[in-house]
């Protein structure tokens, strides 16, 4: 047998239709930072629904919100050194917010590099698009602008319109008085826009996870809607009453 | 019917396209989309213009080589593939806009042709099953409860048009990915390559430059074959499955 | 030697490669006795195969898995666009799975039967037997048949037959099978022992001391023209009903590759059988572009009828049932409305030339499934045909589910192609030719549900098992672009290209191909006689010559250029057609799709001359503006009897 190769087996060096050989691994996948933005997004849900529940404890009066403030301090104490808790939970919050504002960032700019900005469609129509789902990237980054100017205003105080105060009560009451409505009017915007992000932000959380099945997608969806109705509206409920007076 | 039609005109890979607009009359309604094409490619080319260039085979939705976004839809307002859109859909008097699938991915070749190679490629990555012919048990070997084998034919349909693609906002490929994963997943053939196969299609998928999902649901709105959206869900669970098991 | 004013007869041809002896053991005699080649040395071996369809993936796949070195070629921007995809019914197999009598002499039987005793026994018997192991390999690839709540697989009839074998996967049989084989190939791709080249046109086969060793192909995006060689090459090229202009095949498809390899030597046989498949959408306008089809697996439940009297313009559910004529229930009783394809479709012509066609022109008939969805409820029928019926709505505008289809006969499938032997090798050896781009399996009429099982058998079992035989005395001579043979195929290619884009005259493409359509369809259609087929002859050749003379082809070659590809093919449509005439005018009898009205029985049913016609015309060309010259290859049947088939 002739061993000598034919010029048409040197196509091997030229196959142009086979893999890149760029090496990847799933781990840095978009289904991967999809699916970290996915869990620290829940873990924002949760520790949302927590600080939603403690916010309405104003309606209970001053002694009652200070006191429930000052518990938090307390959790596992004496396990834990004073403030012990609330420390590791503000790490993971933190941990939480990073890992989704970094996935957020690059899956925006994978998704920028997918389309390129010279080769977006003269018209594009929407099919089924919820107006939730626009609102993720720039309402997130809104979010974000808010959590700081809220962590400066109520938390560390250093923003003060009505006042310092050692009490979170006052701190809150003073916050939101009617002749700082636009303060009010801000974290209302912020709170509605925050609403939007979670309608999407749910379902495409628990869609990511693996949750949705055909069936299930209306029920995904309504805890979605749900779950952005009930913060809204028990985050806008404490500030709107201060602002209007039902609290002093 | 009369129509103008407002059409991207592209020489080739490297050059600027345009919008150029042409204006037909007597269009007839049981024309399908493409038929009307022809009709303005007979013309142009009587009237010494090159005609417009866009992929088209079988003509009867199966192939998926067809495929443009008619005003800011992929496959315009019926859901079905190009070729089986009628003229019926439009209005006398109507401005159409057609445009290319627009991708990174999917580069435009002329006109409304794109390249969709990388589509062939994420299937090379791990969209079969390894069964060398002559091989195979008996095809009664294995009985598959007919819901599994009715899932996997209902993701096995898709036909690799790209609609999805050219859909998503963020240029995606997600859907086309889930549905093969899906496909495969559902079998007990499928079983021994399953956690390896959607790892590196994924990894296949990023390489390619496709977006990533945001779980909108644009693609499944306006895939021809209706393959469902939660073929995404359950490639997301494959993913995180075998990330789990270090297989990435 | 004879010559007429058409042809000259040449010798007679004889498939040397089919063994002698009991028929069930042929196949098995030839798997033995071929030369085989050892896996160390098929890395040293190529092949060439051209499109990417059932046969040619499934061949790839095949060929790349056993070590050969693959280059594969399709026009299409992906090899998993081929128009296989688009058959929707099902696939045969002598699985006997509903034990209903069904055996692999069975299928045999009814393939020989079917095909109106014009096919070769041993090729038929080989693909009964085969068509078991394709089952097989196909679930184990993943392909979803359609399954019952036990989980086992689902079968349904199909024409021309009266067992139920035909594996399905709704209406998208083709589908799922193609995405098989080109999920396995795509697999060889990525292990690099399949080099795939899409975009990629073949124009040209290059021959060198009387050996297939390569081809020219034209890059379609840079118009690029490429050489390839290889040790063999592989034709997958499909059928050429598009000769027709209105087809049920894809726009594309085309008789390039098999006609340019007819040029260079390759014998063409049996042209003039068409397969007119009787249950299509009908022609709404001249605009259109092609045709598409029902499935025939709608015949297993919708009754085909027309009104009684001619000019009802009634609404069809107005029409009482003693005004109706279900004229192949009426006729074929014991077939009914499941009378092969090529006597489905010559009843409908019949009834319409009798002015009881229904809808626009007259040129349709009914497909009712009113009786169907009062039997099994509308969701029943809805599960089993749901996308053709949707498919049906769009395309017409009607609603399927509450007036009868209506449908016509078109042209579907070719059985003619280029001459094979049993281990499908073309007249020029190394020269191979699978699906239906040969001729081998189906006589003078496909049965449904048998493509699919020619294809994959071809590509996955036959193929693969056969070739080796040639390929053992390989690997031949190394050569290069520089070689005498390769220039002058490229050279050929080149001034082809050039003449069409110089001509620049005042008629475009499709007007010649529609032109050529309407000739070939109204004198070599489903009806032919002596008178016309002379006079089509005429026409095509005076048509020929007006296209180039008169062709607009505008652009450059360096560039996508979709009307230079049209024209490369239509100037083949134009020279093909004109063989198929002389084929069908050679043959003066009746069998299959070829209907000649001088020819049939005193109740309008074709009429065979055994004695005169049991051959298959295998064409050898005769050179440009030549006669053809016709060798006979002598069929015999030593397992089935010939006689005149009866669907009553």
């Amino acid at each position: 047998m002739d061993v000598r190769l034919n010029s048409n087996l040197e196509w091997q060096t030229v196959a142009n239709s086979t893999l890149t050989k760029k090496r990847s691994t799933a781990y840095g996948s978009t289904v991967a930072l999809k699916s970290a933005m996915a869990a620290s997004g829940a873990i924002l849900v949760l520790y949302l629904i927590a600080h939603m529940y403690g916010n309405l404890k104003v309606f209970s009066g001053q002694a009652a919100f200070d006191g429930y403030a000052h518990s938090l301090r307390e959790i596992g104490y004496p396990l834990l050194p004073e403030s012990g808790f609330l420390w590791i939970f503000r790490i993971v919050l933190l941990a939480s917010i990073l890992i989704h504002i970094y996935a957020a960032v690059t899956l925006w700019a994978r998704a920028r590099r997918a389309r390129p900005a010279d080769q977006r469609y003269q018209v594009k129509k929407r099919v089924v698009r919820s107006y939730s789902s626009y609102t993720m990237r720039w309402g997130g980054v809104l979010i974000a602008l808010f959590v700081i100017f809220h962590i400066l205003h109520l938390t560390v105080n250093v923003i003060a319109p009505g006042g310092r105060s050692d009490s979170p009560y006052e701190r809150l009451v003073n916050g939101f008085q009617p002749e700082f409505w636009y303060v009010t009017l801000f974290y209302v915007l912020a709170v509605i826009a925050l609403g939007f992000h979670l309608r999407h932000g749910v379902w495409s959380g628990l869609a990511t996870l693996g949750v949705n099945q055909a069936r299930r997608q209306p029920v995904l969806n309504s805890i979605a809607t749900g779950i952005a109705l009930i913060v809204t509206v028990g985050f806008l409920i404490p500030p709107v009453a201060v602002t209007f007076g039902l609290v002093s | 019917m009369n129509i103008t039609l407002r059409v991207w005109r592209q020489k080739g890979r490297d050059d600027e396209g345009r919008m150029v607009t042409y204006k037909l009359t007597d269009v007839s309604e049981d024309m399908s989309f493409l038929e009307m094409l022809d009709v303005l490619n007979e013309k142009l080319t009587l009237e010494n213009e090159d005609p417009v260039a866009f992929d088209h085979d079988c003509r009867e939705g199966i192939c998926g080589a067809c495929g443009v976004v008619i005003d800011g839809e992929a496959h315009g307002p019926e859901v079905t593939t190009t070729c089986q859109l009628h003229m019926r859909s439009f209005n006398d008097g109507d401005t159409i806009t057609v445009e290319p699938w627009r991708a990174k991915a999917f580069p435009v070749v002329k006109d409304l042709v794109v390249d969709r190679g990388a589509f062939d490629r994420i299937i090379q990555a791990g969209g079969f099953i390894s069964a060398p012919t002559g091989t195979a048990p008996d095809a009664h070997a294995n009985p598959i409860p007919k819901p599994d084998a009715d899932r996997a034919f209902d993701a096995a349909t898709c036909i690799g048009c790209g609609a999805c693609v050219a859909a998503c906002p963020n240029a995606s490929s997600m859907l086309f990915t889930a549905a093969k994963v899906t496909h495969l997943g559902m079998l007990p053939q499928g079983q021994p390559e399953r956690a390896s196969r959607v790892v590196k299609m994924i990894n296949q998928q990023d390489e390619e430059d496709f977006g990533g999902c945001t779980n909108i649901g644009e693609c499944a709105a306006v895939c021809p074959k209706g393959i469902p959206l939660d073929t995404i869900s359950q490639l997301n669970r494959d993913l995180l499955g075998s990330l789990s098991k270090g297989i990435g | 030697m004879s010559e007429n004013d058409l042809y000259i007869e040449g010798a007679p041809l004889r498939d040397e490669k089919a063994p002698e002896g009991p028929i069930s053991e042929r196949w098995d005699k030839r798997r033995f006795s071929a030369k085989l080649v050892n896996p160390a040395n098929r890395r040293k071996l190529s092949v060439i195969i051209v499109g990417t369809g059932l046969a040619g993936a499934a061949a790839a796949a095949t060929m790349g898995e056993a070590g050969y070195n693959v280059i594969s070629f399709c026009y299409q921007d992906s090899p998993r666009r081929a128009h296989s995809i688009a058959a929707q019914g099902g696939i045969n197999a002598a699985k006997n799975y509903r034990n209903d009598g069904d055996s692999i002499h069975r299928l045999f039987y009814d393939t020989v039967k079917g095909g109106d005793f014009r096919s070769r026994e041993s090729n038929v018997y080989r693909l009964a037997q085969t068509s078991v192991e394709i089952i097989d390999q196909c679930v184990a690839q993943g392909v979803p048949f359609a399954r019952e709540y036990g989980g086992l697989l689902d079968n349904r009839s199909f024409g021309g037959v009266q067992v139920s074998r035909t594996f399905y996967a709704r209406g998208q049989t083709g589908q799922q099978l193609l995405i098989g084989a080109y999920q396995a190939q795509e697999r060889q791709i990525a292990a690099g022992t399949v080099q795939m080249n899409t975009r990629h046109e073949m124009l040209e086969v290059i021959v060198v001391d009387g050996k297939a060793r390569g081809i020219i192909a034209r890059d379609m995006v840079t118009g690029e023209i490429e050489t390839h060689f290889a040790d063999a090459v592989v034709l997958a090229t499909g059928g050429y009903g598009n000769v027709f202009f209105l087809s049920t095949n894809a726009m594309g498809s085309n008789v390039t590759a098999a006609w340019r390899a007819h040029r260079k030597g390759a014998h063409f046989a049996n042209p003039c059988y068409t397969q007119i498949h009787p249950t299509c959408i009908p022609v709404s306008g001249d605009y259109q572009s092609k045709l598409t089809l029902m499935s025939e697996s709608l015949r297993n439940d919708g009754r085909i009828w027309v009104p009684k009297v001619g000019g009802d313009t009634r609404d069809p559910r107005q029409i009482p049932e003693d005004e109706r004529d279900y004229y192949l229930e009426r006729i074929y009783p014991s077939f009914g409305n499941l009378v092969p394809r090529d006597i489905a479709s010559r009843a409908a012509k019949n009834v319409c030339d009798e002015g009881r066609g229904v809808g626009p022109g007259g040129l349709g008939v009914y497909l009712d499934f009113a009786d169907a969805i009062a039997r099994l409820g509308r969701d029943a029928v809805e599960a089993k045909y749901g996308n053709l019926f949707d498919m049906y709505q769009r395309i017409t505008g009607e609603n399927p589910y509450e007036v009868p289809m209506r449908i016509y006969p078109a042209v579907h499938y070719t059985m003619g192609g280029l001459w094979v032997d049993y281990d499908l090798q073309s007249t020029i050896p190394g020269l191979f030719v699978t699906g239906e781009a040969n001729f081998s399996d189906h006589g003078a009429n496909r049965l449904g549900a048998s493509a699919l099982m020619q294809g994959l058998a071809d590509g996955y079992f036959v193929l693969p098992n056969t070739i080796n035989d040639y390929l053992a005395d390989g690997p031949f001579e190394k050569l290069d672009e520089s070689h005498p043979e390769a220039v002058k195929a490229k050279e050929e290619v080149t001034s082809r290209i050039d003449k069409l884009l110089s001509i620049n005259g005042s008629r475009t493409v499709d007007s010649f191909h529609k032109e050529l359509g309407h000739i070939m369809w109204d004198y070599c259609g489903m009806e032919r006689n002596e008178e016309g087929l002379r006079k089509a002859i005429e026409l095509i050749r005076e048509l020929r010559a007006e296209f180039w003379r008169d062709v607009k082809v505008l652009g450059t070659n360096e560039e996508l250029n979709q009307a230079l590809e049209k024209a490369n093919r239509v100037a083949d449509f134009l020279e093909l057609g004109e063989l198929m005439c002389i084929d069908a005018l050679h043959r003066r009898e009746s069998c299959g799709g070829h209907f000649r009205s001088e020819s049939q029985t005193e109740d309008g049913e074709a009429l065979r001359h055994d004695d005169e016609f049991a051959y298959v015309a295998a064409w050898e060309f005769g050179g440009v503006d030549s006669k053809p010259v016709l060798h006979k290859e002598a069929l015999e049947y030593e397992y089935v009897e010939m006689k005149q088939r009866s669907y009553k």
